[in-house]
């Protein structure tokens, strides 16, 4: 992987980019180990609880509420957060929020911002843009931090550096950090991240972070986090600028109720997360002087528009649909070409291009269900893969080759005699194809051009001697 | 800012469009209190019950606990602050009295700057609330709590905790909360941790790397 940013409009598509995954054993072996045990973890945590039913149909029910009066919820939040101190900010795209951030960070007259994890400023590409500017950003989250120093991309919503395994991140700390005699156990690489980071903590004057959730009903912001670098880039320095999508919208304070009990079993196994921190505006005696916050559309109001798409912006990037997807399991997230990978990533990353873009996605998957039975907020996401595979056809029109050959298929299919020719015409072309097996059955591993598709991922069966209309018409005639 | 005014207004009536026409507040209440929440909300395990089960649940996620009688508070802190070997400690304005042992250098926030804050041993405070089900105890930047950063730059933290003051559900945590939600509120489960190298939980990273919590038995119980 090169340092370049994952960006759906340049990605190979899913299934060029997922063989090459396929070939790296190291990464498939990494995925495979990190997805197991946070699966185990999210299990054991999930079967203590009674009531988990009713917490996903609370949770997709308060999801549901929101985004049908989003418009109400984000104007009472923006109240809200002003009257306690906050700036609210209004972006209608990615350049736009990029932008705000920048004139901010540059305003306040420093040129480093230390970062919470925030897949948001991951989607709208940042951290390009805050360099561009001549702004050094700081990923304080160990993950992120792995990222970075690796000019590597993330490849997990929660864990984004899943696909590394300890050695491979010793060896990037112990170049980027210049520590050669770094020991490899995990202790040794969290040390080293703490030891790295605490000088930026104490120095930088600027934060720079995402969030969890927008609570409306006190304009109130929740960041959820395990290592306390949230709680240091959200209280140390004198500005904090956070960006959120306007999704993250809850109506009331009480909703955490659910949220906070659904998130971290869903996202890391955990009864509850290290840290949660709640903040709202700013209070003299405790925090940034200055916080500001940008309300980002970049494509959401294209996914709520679309009643079938409508439910992806009720998720709350947890993860476990990725930990759960035997399509991810094998492929990693870096063959999604988007920082939102997994099942989710396959419904929102087109949907946030406005389907221009990503549009192998919604076939990268094999719809087993396995993401919906995990989904906190029990978003269908196998339902609305087959909405976004409908929409592509449509999109392509009848130019899409799929398209053409199934109408040809049609033509053949209604005459019977066209149907006899067909078979028999394909019983001569496979023929310099097929392949014996041991029992004597033919097999067909490669087929030439487009219907290569097919037998890039499997092999075909060669067709029998004699089809069945053939055995019955004979059967007729001998009289038996 | 005509630029921000125009992105309000274009984001705004987006979803307007998109959801077929403004919403109401009123509406949006309604059916807001119409949200089935038919999980599991109350208590249902007996008080003694649930400070076992907080004691549990907070030593799961590393964290060290001692459940005393209010008279031996003074006592307990004491030792866990020796076992430590912790000696110069910061302490929110508003602690209240009978919780912190002789012998120590206690040191009232001043509002430190960072730099200052690393130089303590450890902080003692309080709690508004402790969640039993999930190992949780929850401050806010009130009196004998006082503001996050001093929590979080000392590389140890003692939390007391009155039993009063422990609920055996989130949501109960929640209801509790209500009335002070807008103050700045911190959910400590655990001193800091990650699991991000080949998923391996390890304990401290960034924040407080030692959490130790005092429980303080009702004077009433048995």
């Amino acid at each position: 992987m090169s340092g370049t940013a994952l960006d759906p409009r340049t990605a190979p598509v899913f299934p060029m980019a997922a063989r090459s995954a396929m070939g790296d054993t190291q990464l498939r072996k990494n995925v495979r180990h990190a997805t197991d045990v946070i699966q185990g973890k999210r299990a054991r945590v999930v079967g203590e609880m009674p009531d988990w039913q009713e917490l996903r149909e609370a949770g997709k029910r308060i999801r549901q509420h929101t985004m049908a009066h989003l418009d109400v919820y984000l104007e009472e939040f923006e109240r809200n957060c002003t009257k306690a101190g906050g700036v609210v900010h209004w972006a209608r795209d990615a350049a736009e929020a990029r932008r705000i951030i920048v004139d901010l960070v540059k305003a306040t007259g420093s040129d480093e911002v230390i970062k919470i994890k925030s897949m948001t400023t991951e989607e709208i590409q940042l951290n390009p843009a805050l360099e561009a500017a001549g702004i050094h950003p700081f990923e304080t989250d160990l993950a992120e931090l792995i990222i970075q120093l690796g000019e590597d991309q993330p490849s997990h919503i929660v864990v984004p550096a899943l696909h590394k395994n300890r050695q491979q991140i010793r060896e990037i700390f112990r170049t980027k950090m210049n520590l050669p005699e770094l020991g490899e156990r995990p202790q040794d690489l969290a040390d080293a991240a703490r030891m790295f980071l605490r000088e930026k903590f104490l120095r930088v004057k600027t934060g720079v972070s995402g969030a969890n959730f927008l609570i409306a009903e006190t304009g109130g912001v929740c960041v959820v986090e395990s290592e306390g670098n949230g709680r240091m880039c959200l209280t140390l320095p004198e500005t904090l600028i956070t960006v959120a999508g306007i999704d993250k919208v809850v109506p009331r304070f009480q909703d955490l109720e659910v949220l906070l009990q659904v998130l971290p079993r869903s996202a890391t196994g955990e009864r509850m997360n290290p840290y949660n921190s709640i903040w709202t505006g700013v209070d003299a005696a405790d925090g940034p002087k200055a916080f500001h916050i940008v309300l980002m559309d970049n494509a959401r109001t294209e996914i709520l528009a679309d009643a079938e798409g409508r439910q992806t912006l009720n998720c709350i990037r947890c993860g476990a649909c990725q930990n759960a997807c035997p399509v991810y399991r094998q492929t990693g997230g870096h063959a999604y070409g988007s920082v939102y990978a997994g099942p989710i990533g396959a419904i929102l990353t087109p949907q946030l291009m406005e389907m221009e873009h990503a549009q192998s996605l919604p076939y990268a998957s094999s719809l087993c269900g396995a993401c919906y039975e995990v989904c906190p907020v029990k978003i269908n996401i196998p339902e609305v893969l087959i909405h976004l595979r409908n929409k592509v056809v449509e999109q392509n029109g009848m130019r899409n080759v799929e398209a053409l050959a199934m109408r040809a298929m049609g033509m053949i299919f209604q005459s019977e005699r066209r149907f006899r020719a067909a078979q028999r015409m394909g019983r001569i072309a496979e023929s310099p194809l097929v392949r014996k097996d041991g029992q004597g059955q033919g097999w067909i591993g490669w087929l030439p051009g487009l219907l290569g598709g097919w037998t890039q991922v499997r092999d075909l069966q060669s067709m029998p001697k004699e089809t069945f209309r053939d055995w019955w018409e004979k059967r007729g005639t001998d009289g038996k | 800012m005509a630029s921000s005014a125009d992105a309000r207004a274009a984001v705004l009536g987006r979803i307007r469009k998109a959801i077929g026409g403004a919403s109401s507040a009123d509406v949006a209440r309604a059916e807001w209190e119409a949200i089935p929440r038919e999980f599991k909300r109350a208590a249902s395990h007996e008080r003694g019950e649930v400070l076992e089960l907080l004691v549990e649940r907070l030593i799961d996620y590393d964290a060290h606990v001692v459940v005393v009688r209010p008279e031996g508070v003074t006592d307990a802190v004491k030792s866990l602050l020796e076992a430590r070997g912790v000696r110069q400690l910061l302490v929110p304005v508003g602690m209240p009295d009978g919780v912190l042992p002789e012998g120590f250098a206690f040191v009232v926030d001043a509002g430190f700057g960072a730099s200052e804050l690393d130089a303590f041993d450890g902080v003692v405070t309080m709690a508004t609330v402790a969640i039993a089900e999930t190992g949780t105890v929850v401050l806010q930047n009130a009196a004998g709590q006082g503001r996050r950063a001093a929590t979080l730059v000392p590389d140890y933290h003692l939390c007391v905790v009155q039993a009063t003051n422990v609920v055996e559900t989130v949501p109960e945590a929640m209801v509790r909360l209500q009335a002070t939600a807008s103050l700045a509120t911190t959910f400590v489960s655990g001193p800091s941790a990650t699991a991000d190298i080949e998923m391996t939980r390890i304990k401290g990273v960034h924040g407080p790397r030692f959490l130790d919590v005092v429980v303080i038995e009702d004077a009433g119980s048995k």
